[in-house]
């Protein structure tokens, strides 16, 4: 069961988007935004709530690949993969991640809920390339070495 | 409030008053490129200083004493490479800074704004040559800006700014001086073609849907720029943010249309920050909401954010998005201009294409005719990006060659490499080489090679890059955002990738490039939308100029840019190898022997070519050979 809260922050989105089927993706995506993921409880309460089935809220959200069922770590890193960042070498950038955060291509999260690495195709600062975007933060001309010093720094926070 | 076309003007008159009583203008780009290299920091810093300068006000009205300096936030000054960037404005004198640090803010400040000098070591520099001002930059100089032009020079967040700059004076002029049949016409006349990939002509389809029985219409805008390596719509939309609103309004008066919708990618929060914040300020002056300057024009905008789905830049995916469904196409007819959103009579344009509407209006379709070729009139947007010295934004008339593009603007490749192609277009693009460097870039003649201008992605590519490689990497791509409606696209896509996944794994069999050929033209011709017919060109293209590299993958097992890993063999170059044996430790196959103090080896059908040995080694010793 979740919280209380959850379905009071909920009730608040819907409210500022209006009960109706078309809310739902902005509804989503706010609530991804304050949880970091979508709680499926509360899917389908939102769905109950904005008029549409269970299974129609699920298969819109199945469908667009930002939303996530499972809990994401406090620093999501978005690893650009664009023509650009390839080009210019991307994919040891994301090597490099995987490997200090003993991550791969199948579990994305840090145990400790810190970290989630994710691969994103472009971020629309390819002159600055390779990229990585850290929640909304975007850092550019990364190299592996970079990604050391920015794991620090991004740990050094957390304390 | 404004309240009618007086009012506009006059507000116009004092906007314009404020701006002329600047003495000095302190512009810090705020392009996505640019704050990511710190340019928020440089901003309050500016603050900063401007504030603590006795003599100085930066909250000021017009007749208040005291030196007037504005710190501003821009959209992108084009050169995001050499960013953060900033520039120094009095009056007409412009001088540009790039890699600016919060270090040299103080220094910049007292030489360029309480003084007239330069600080020469933050000038732009080109084979040996500074430049002081933005538009002697050759990467600049050499540019058509006509969708770009308020970029860079205002600060994107001010209504006021854009009025200064010539806002809404389109938007007026359509309104008060023309029919809405008047304004379909003047776009109709001007061949303005749409700039996401298509080139449809625009005047026409807004004459479809103004031609429509039903009476409820909508003006969609596609800002969902999913084409990895292409950021010119996210820069207008960051950059100036009223210019597409404006085009969209007068959309919406020349089709009779009360709400317009703009569909952004999730990937571009500042796009969305930057619109949401120019509607809430055109919706307080009552420039956007109901009966507009007193007129019964009524027009309402809205946003709405992508969530990750590269297929809802296809039309009718996209407006079946902002009906809160998946995005998937639908087949067609009905056009959208028939029934679009929510089935209703739509015009979808994408962000360009609206930003170049409000010039039309003002300055006439026969001068936009003046630029540009016969057939495609007008410029295009392109981001500069791969292995090329000047990645940037950069806009040029329709018909500017390649050779233009990339040796004159792009100032060459990066680091003395060598040009092998340039990617345009995206994943549905195909590829250019040597040979095409002077084809003039326009709808058509482009086509001929296999290749579309698309919505203005340029990835240049040097020796370096596998183009075997990079088809299997797009292939990925659009593997991976197929959204499964139809068979040719959902298989299709895949069983491509399978083979070239094959071929890049030194698998390969000389049938598998006709089987790729043949499933490459089926889907061309079979699938549903326009990503599935494009997303096989990428093969077909590289195919056909680069077969030479696909045989060498598949018959001697080599990659000549040495990228594909299966192909690498990793040798120690017994000159520089020290014997210390740091490689034999951290090889995880125990593929390297040797004694110590003595050159190692690595044995050939032992490595299973991870690099990690080069990456340990002190001694440089360690490369791969093709």
């Amino acid at each position: 069961m979740l919280d209380q809260t959850f379905y009071q922050k909920a009730d608040e989105i819907i409210a500022f988007y209006g009960k109706k089927p078309a809310s739902l993706i902005p509804i989503m995506q706010d609530i991804q935004g304050e949880y970091r993921y979508l709680p499926g409880e509360l899917l389908t309460y939102v769905a109950g709530q904005i008029g549409i089935t269970e299974a129609k809220a699920y298969s819109v959200a199945t469908f667009y690949e930002n939303f996530s069922f499972e809990p994401k770590g406090k620093y999501v890193i978005k690893v650009c993969d664009g023509t650009a960042c390839h080009v210019r070498k991307s994919a040891p950038i994301l090597e490099k991640f995987q490997k200090e955060l003993g991550l791969s291509a199948k579990k994305h999260t840090t145990d400790d809920m810190l970290f989630t690495v994710e691969t994103v195709s472009c971020l629309g600062a390819c002159g600055l390339a390779p990229t990585v975007m850290v929640n909304e933060e975007v850092h550019p001309k990364m190299t592996p070495e970079k990604v050391l010093e920015l794991l620090q720094e991004l740990r050094g926070e957390k304390g | 409030m404004i309240k009618s076309r007086d009012e506009l003007n006059r507000a116009c008159e004092s906007a314009k008053q404020s701006l002329a009583s600047y003495d000095c203008r302190i512009l810090v780009c705020s392009g996505t490129g640019c704050i990511a290299t710190g340019s928020q920091k440089i901003y309050e810093e500016f603050q900063k200083i401007a504030g603590g300068t006795p003599g100085i006000v930066i909250d000021f009205k017009p007749h208040d004493e005291g030196r007037h300096v504005g710190v501003k936030k821009t959209g992108c000054q084009g050169v995001c490479e050499l960013g953060p960037l900033v520039r120094i404005q009095k009056g007409d004198k412009v001088v540009q800074y790039t890699k600016v640090q919060v270090s040299d803010c103080q220094e910049i400040f007292d030489t360029s704004v309480t003084a007239d000098g330069v600080v020469e070591r933050l000038l732009y520099t080109q084979k040996g040559v500074s430049y002081k001002s933005p538009d002697e930059i050759p990467f600049i100089a050499k540019q058509t800006r006509v969708v770009l032009e308020n970029c860079g020079k205002f600060d994107a967040e001010s209504f006021d700014e854009y009025l200064a700059s010539g806002g809404f004076q389109a938007f007026q002029k359509a309104l008060f001086e023309m029919k809405p049949a008047d304004v379909v016409d003047e776009i109709d006349k001007s061949g303005l073609r749409g700039r996401g990939g298509g080139g449809f002509p625009a005047g026409k389809k807004w004459k479809q849907v103004a031609g429509q029985a039903e009476k409820e219409r909508y003006v969609v805008c596609n800002g969902d720029e999913g084409d990895p390596g292409a950021f010119m719509d996210g820069s207008v939309m960051e950059g100036d943010p009223y210019k597409l609103i404006e085009g969209m309004m007068i959309a919406g008066y020349a089709v009779g249309s009360q709400n317009g919708y703009i569909y952004v990618r999730a990937e571009y929060p500042m796009s969305v920050a930057r619109l949401r914040h120019a509607i809430k300020e055109l919706e307080e002056r009552n420039m956007l909401g109901d009966h507009i300057l007193g007129t019964d024009f009524c027009f309402h905008m809205h946003i709405n954010r992508g969530a990750g789905a590269f297929v809802c830049g296809e039309g009718s995916a996209l407006t079946a998005s902002i009906e809160g469904n998946r995005g998937m196409p639908r087949t067609k007819p009905p056009r959208t201009v028939e029934k679009g959103l929510w089935a209703k009579p739509t015009v979808l344009n994408n962000v360009e294409t609206y930003a170049n509407v409000p010039k039309i209006i003002l300055q006439g379709s026969d001068w936009y005719r003046s630029i540009g070729t016969e057939g495609t009139p007008g410029t295009k947007t392109f981001s500069l990006t791969g292995t090329i010295q000047n990645t940037g934004l950069i806009e040029v008339p329709m018909g500017t060659t390649l050779r233009e593009i990339i040796f004159d603007i792009g100032g060459g490749l990066k680091d003395g490499g060598t040009f092998k192609a340039v990617q345009i277009g995206g994943p549905s693009g195909g590829c250019l080489t040597e040979e095409h460097l002077d084809v003039p870039l326009d709808f058509e003649s482009i086509k001929k090679y296999g290749a579309i201008v698309g919505s203005g992605g340029l990835v240049v590519m040097d020796d370096h890059t596998c183009m075997v490689e990079v088809a299997r990497f797009f292939m990925s791509f659009t593997q991976r955002e197929s959204c499964g409606k139809c068979t040719p696209c959902r298989e299709g896509t895949k069983r491509m990738l399978e083979i070239l996944e094959k071929i890049v794994a030194g698998n390969g069999e000389m049938e598998d490039l006709d089987r790729l050929e043949e499933i490459a033209q089926m889907v061309k011709n079979m699938a549903l939308c326009g990503l599935g017919k494009s997303a096989p060109l990428p093969v077909l293209s590289t195919l056909k100029l680069f077969r030479n590299e696909y045989e060498e993958h598949i018959v001697d097992k080599k990659c000549r840019a040495k990228v594909c890993q299966a192909m690498r063999r990793f040798v120690i170059d017994p000159q520089k190898c020290k014997g210390c044996g740091k490689c034999a430790r951290n090889c995880p196959a125990s593929a390297i022997t040797g004694e110590k103090k003595a050159p190692h080896k690595i044995d050939p059908n032992i490595c299973i070519k991870c690099g990690a040995c080069m990456e340990n080694c002190a001694f440089d010793a360690i490369s791969v050979e093709a």
